[in-house]
């Protein structure tokens, strides 16, 4: 009862969308707004850390769309928000995967966006009050 | 630059999406431990077994 009424007084102010687009920009921030500091700290952890080690494995940033499978990653990639901007502006992840571990690496960086995006879609039902 | 074995890149992909799938998809902590847990059995299983697999059908 408490607690049905809890998420009801949650889902009632603000812009319902925030946590949902804070979550797509950054890893975790839309639990962070919903005051979800574990479960918040535990995805953003996660997210960052396999973005980061994509990275220091020499992953490919997608950049456009050339075929089927690009503009797949492209879309992955785009799910990491602003990791994938700044990353692009700083000029990291390689152009061509030249290894093995590269290959591994593009792979973890589109499965960061894709997992980014179920967390910041997570961070929504719980703002709806539709998951406690 | 990092350069893990491919049993390492295998355990760190299911570690962090494990923790992803089990907050996301589980509403206690409870049960969010207990799924995480057995998604990432399951990646580093199903790994471990394709591996075997293709070893016997290489040969």
């Amino acid at each position: 009862m408490a607690s049905s009424q809890n998420n009801r007084n949650q889902a009632d102010g603000g812009f319902v969308y925030l946590p949902l687009i804070a979550g797509w920009l950054v890893p975790g921030a839309g639990h962070f707004l919903l005051r979800k500091w574990g479960r918040g700290a535990l995805l953003a952890g996660s997210i960052l850390g396999m973005f980061v080690i994509g990275i220091a494995m020499q992953g490919k940033l997608y950049a456009g769309a050339h075929d089927i499978l690009d503009m797949l990653g492209f879309a992955g990639d785009l799910g990491n928000g602003l990791l994938y901007v700044v990353s692009r502006a700083a000029g990291l992840g390689a152009d061509q995967v030249t290894q093995t571990t590269g290959d591994y690496g593009t792979r973890f960086i589109v499965v960061a966006g894709l997992l980014n995006v179920i967390s910041a879609v997570d961070a929504h039902n719980l703002r709806t009050g539709r998951k406690r | 630059m990092f350069h893990p074995s491919h049993f390492a890149a295998v355990v760190l992909f299911a570690l962090f999406a494990s923790v992803v799938f089990g907050i996301t998809q589980r509403d206690t902590p409870r049960r969010m431990v207990r799924y995480g847990l057995y998604c990432f059995v399951l990646f580093v299983g199903s790994a471990i077994v394709l591996s075997w697999v293709m070893y016997f059908i290489a040969r």
